[in-house]
């Protein structure tokens, strides 16, 4: 696919990582950086653009061009970029509290409008660069910094969101997985328009083991494949099919002692830039506009 | 046999009626037609931000004010003197400010039961003697408009009183002898899928003319010349559609797509609705799901390469101020409108303030400096757009652009720009040029760092709004860098070329009138009229709110007293003492409403 013959050293940049040793970030910027070179984009034509929190550090370590913004706003960011310049490949890195609580306004509309823009959510059920409080995923009853006595706090389910949300393509994937989660890089990748992929990533500061049902117990992990049945749900997957992949998000360790992984949903809808550029390019064809003439439009008159 | 005609040199008309009746609809087509008979003319619409308040209600009184005359002026008018009041809420809302011995013209088929006791009459003014001050011309409107109608099939009753707003037209067109092809080219215009209709309407407007022409309610027809402005082509404009056209203008002058991100909200809407419509000039508008998302995505255009602008109202800009923080920090090209409107909070969406002066300017966490510029008129609106984008460019600095919703709805004749000669917008974006690429390197004489647009090879660099270092850009805790950077961005702010502050000086005065943003049209009218009754005061008027120009405190010192007058409690005087430490007094207003001539000239003659 590349002639570029880029590697995954090539991705790296010169600034020293600093993520808490053990974090499971550095599988996920590892597994990316391995990934890229399959994109077969020279790195300039890539951009990565986060928020803040934890996960919002990872442009700074990929050699693209990135912005690492403000709180929850990333995928508004990159709706700008993505409609402004189709010949990019826009990334989002956020966080659970960065895309599900403070920007889950813009998470919902970037989906629903399909976007051009790929959004890795770190889901860790814990705000971790402010120590160690409940996020918007974590389980009711969560005993955090902000929550002595426990949560009162329903979650998110945020696969569901992202259905909910008219999301064209949605998939699940775990930090240490490497194989699992190249795999859904690179559809999500192949797909033209908003891709969604939660990836659940252990904090092991202030959440260690949340995810330990799956990600240290493999025989959990239940991958899907399109067309083929998914586990003992008694679900055929189908990715075209919302029902299929709303119900397969509904699938938990606690409803059936596995957790799906790989694509819920992967189906084709026209990218809002491709929509934009559609209406411009039918405009021009009716001529490029004269400035002239537009201040000059409208009932004139003449003095002198 | 035709009526005499009396020559006058100025006008001032208000049309005021129910926000259903189409006030602004009259309004504007009665501005037009003076457009076309070559007057000078300033509008004020005045309107309840409701859509439809309750029928017959005082709040849902919708108005639009037009002065026009056969000489420049810069004010729709402090007082009408002539008022058309469609119905008795209407009436109540607007007498006080006809001065006795004016001319009231009123659709006495409104004055019913039960419109007069919601605008609170207790008996009906027209038979009460109420009104025996003025020059009451009672007009059964809505009858002769029905009764006109009847004979044209496929319009109902309804639709027939509907058209009374255009009778009221036709009999003010042909009292001020106004042009009348126009507006039927209009009605057929936009009436063209139900021809019915359209002639509903143009037959109210014929018959409302020849009303005035035949009735001996009308003794005298009268005309204003036209006015002696400079040469050109000129067409009439509002400060919105003004704007919207200096952006479209400086993207072609830059030669960058234009990205509007937007979301709706009185009164800046109007610019997201005229940029949506030119696609032709590459413009991408995005209505965004709220206001941050708006100018995230300009500024995300702006990343890329494009002259990213976003437009709002003064709550859509508190919800701006983080992002405008982020692109201070980042030194990335970014427009920011404020059509300001009366706060706090909500406010009064459809009318004009200057209260949002210190917001743009201090309004974001920390050492956060943006250059501040306020157009002057509606017209003006063009050039300073064009300007707030020329340093936004050119600085790489968010540049905040303060309207008003006066500027904003108000119409004037505007001399159509010859955009040959308007000046490029120099834009070069940065390419590798060996070695270690520094996103932080700055221009020596702007201080602007490198543009270097995603799909540069060899550029690639990240950003943030984290402190940066000082050349590298990479995140730097360092207490020295932190200051330094701080400092630069000052200095960058700071040296933004802005032209000199030009001063109306006149032989003898000792007092100055320092002025900002959307007022200018009153206060000038204000200065002239201190100056045709002998008084002598000087006048200057600033665009740059941030940073001044350079003469600016040189001029202060140079008069004895300054007045300040201001639509809000005393923002640019508060600035003006801290900076220049002049002992500048104010004249402050906040009715919602633009100033008056006659106020300002008292303002400036209880200072003499």
């Amino acid at each position: 696919m590349t002639d570029l013959k880029l590697t995954a050293k090539e991705f790296k940049s010169d600034q020293e990582v600093r993520w808490c040793p053990g974090c499971g970030d550095y599988a996920i910027l590892a597994a990316v950086q391995s990934f890229m070179p399959e994109l077969g984009l020279p790195r300039e034509r890539i951009v990565f653009i986060s928020g803040i929190g934890c996960a919002a550090r990872f442009p700074y370590y990929m050699q693209t061009y990135g912005m690492h913004s403000i709180h929850g706003r990333a995928p508004a960011i990159a709706t700008g970029l993505a409609v402004s310049r189709p010949d990019l490949s826009v990334w989002v890195v956020s966080g659970d509290g960065d895309a599900l609580s403070i920007g889950g306004n813009h998470l919902i509309h970037a989906l629903r409008r399909n976007v051009n823009i790929k959004i890795l959510l770190f889901n860790n059920q814990i705000y971790g660069l402010t120590k160690g409080q409940y996020s918007p995923t974590s389980e009711q009853g969560k005993v955090s910094g902000s929550t002595p006595f426990g949560s009162v706090d329903y979650p998110f389910n945020p696969l569901s969101v992202a259905l909910g949300a008219e999301a064209t393509f949605v998939a699940r994937a775990i930090d240490t997985d490497k194989a699992g989660f190249t795999n859904v890089l690179r559809r999500a990748a192949a797909h033209r328009g908003a891709a969604f992929v939660e990836i659940y990533q252990n904090c092991n500061i202030y959440n260690d083991g949340a995810f330990d049902f799956v990600r240290d117990a493999k025989e959990n992990r239940l991958y899907l494949e399109h067309g083929a049945p998914a586990g003992d749900t008694g679900i055929v997957h189908d990715e075209q099919d919302f029902s299929t992949a709303f119900a397969l998000s509904r699938v938990t360790y606690e409803t059936h002692g596995a957790v799906p992984l790989g694509v819920f949903r992967d189906v084709e809808r026209a990218s809002y830039d491709e929509l934009v550029q559609a209406q411009l390019d039918r405009s021009a064809e009716r001529g490029v506009g004269d400035l002239q003439a537009l201040v000059g439009s409208g009932d004139t008159w003449s003095i002198g | 046999m035709a009526k005499p005609v009396e020559q006058l040199e100025s006008v001032v008309i208000r049309f005021a009626g129910d926000s259903g009746d189409g006030m602004q609809l009259t309004g504007g087509r009665f501005t037009t037609e003076t457009a076309l008979t070559g007057n000078d003319l300033a509008t004020f619409p005045d309107f309840p931000a409701e859509i439809r308040a309750p029928a017959g209600s005082l709040p849902g009184v919708s108005g639009f004010q037009l002065h026009f005359a056969d000489h420049d002026i810069l004010t729709p008018g402090d007082q009408p003197d002539v008022l058309v009041a469609m119905n008795p809420a209407a009436l109540k809302t607007n007498l006080p400010d006809l001065p006795k011995g004016g001319t009231l013209i009123v659709d006495t088929d409104a004055f019913s039961a039960r419109n007069l006791q919601k605008a609170g009459y207790g008996e009906n003014p027209l038979e009460d003697g109420s009104l025996e001050g003025w020059q009451v011309h009672a007009v059964p409107l809505t009858t002769m408009t029905v009764g006109a109608l009847k004979e044209i099939d496929g319009v109902t009753p309804r639709e027939a009183e509907r058209a009374k707003n255009m009778f009221a037209l036709g009999l003010m067109s042909w009292l001020y002898g106004r042009p009348v092809d126009s507006t039927i080219e209009f009605l057929n215009t936009k009436f063209a899928k139900r021809p019915a209709i359209a002639e509903a309407n143009v037959k109210a407007f014929n018959t409302g003319y020849a009303f005035g022409e035949t009735s001996e309610a009308f003794a005298v027809q009268y005309e204003v010349k036209p006015a002696k402005l400079e040469p050109g082509l000129y067409r009439q404009i509002t400060g919105n559609t003004a704007l919207s056209y200096g952006l479209i203008a400086a993207s072609k002058l830059s030669g960058l797509p234009l990205f509007l991100g937007a979301y709706p909200i009185t009164p800046a809407s109007s610019i997201l609705e005229e940029l949506a419509r030119h696609k032709a000039f590459g413009v991408r508008t995005f209505q965004a799901e709220d206001e941050i998302a708006a100018v995230g995505a300009a500024l995300g255009a702006a990343f890329g390469g494009a002259l990213g602008v976003t437009t709002s109202a003064g709550p859509g800009i508190v919800l701006k101020a983080e992002t405008v923080g982020l692109a201070v920090a980042l030194e990335l090209p970014l427009v920011i409108v404020d059509v300001q409107r009366a706060g706090p909070s909500t406010g009064m969406p459809t009318k004009p303030e200057q209260g949002d002066l210190l917001l743009v300017l201090f309004g974001r966490n920390s050492e956060s400096p943006v250059p501040v510029l306020a157009p002057a008129t509606p017209g003006d609106c063009f050039q300073a757009a064009i300007e707030a984008a020329r340093v936004a460019l050119t600085y790489r600095t968010p540049v905040y652009l303060l309207s008003d919703a006066y500027l904003a709805n108000g119409a004037e004749p505007w001399k159509v720009p010859d955009v040959s000669v308007l000046e490029p917008i120099e834009v070069t974006f940065a390419e590798a040029t060996g070695g270690d690429f520094m996103p932080y390197a700055r221009d020596p004489e702007t201080l602007a760092r490198p543009w270097a647009i995603p799909g540069t090879p060899g550029l690639e660099h990240r950003v943030g709004g984290l402190e940066k270092a000082n050349l590298t850009g990479n995140v730097s805790y360092d207490p020295d860098n932190h200051d330094l950077m701080t400092q630069l961005r000052a200095q960058k702010v700071a040296g933004v070329k802005v032209p000199d502050l030009a001063v109306d000086h006149q032989e003898g005065a000792d007092v100055l009138v320092l002025s900002w943003g959307g007022t200018y049209g009153p206060v000038h009218a204000g200065v002239r009229r201190v100056r045709a009754n002998g008084g002598k005061v000087a006048h200057a008027h600033l665009r740059w709110l941030n940073p001044f120009p350079a003469n600016t405190g040189a001029v202060l010192r140079s008069y004895d007293r300054v007045l300040v007058p201001e639509l809000n409690l005393g923002q640019l005087r508060r600035l003006i003492r801290a900076e220049f430490l002049v002992d500048a007094v104010g004249y402050n207003r906040v009715t919602g409403k633009p100033f008056k001539a006659g106020e300002i000239a008292e303002a400036v003659e209880a200072l003499s």
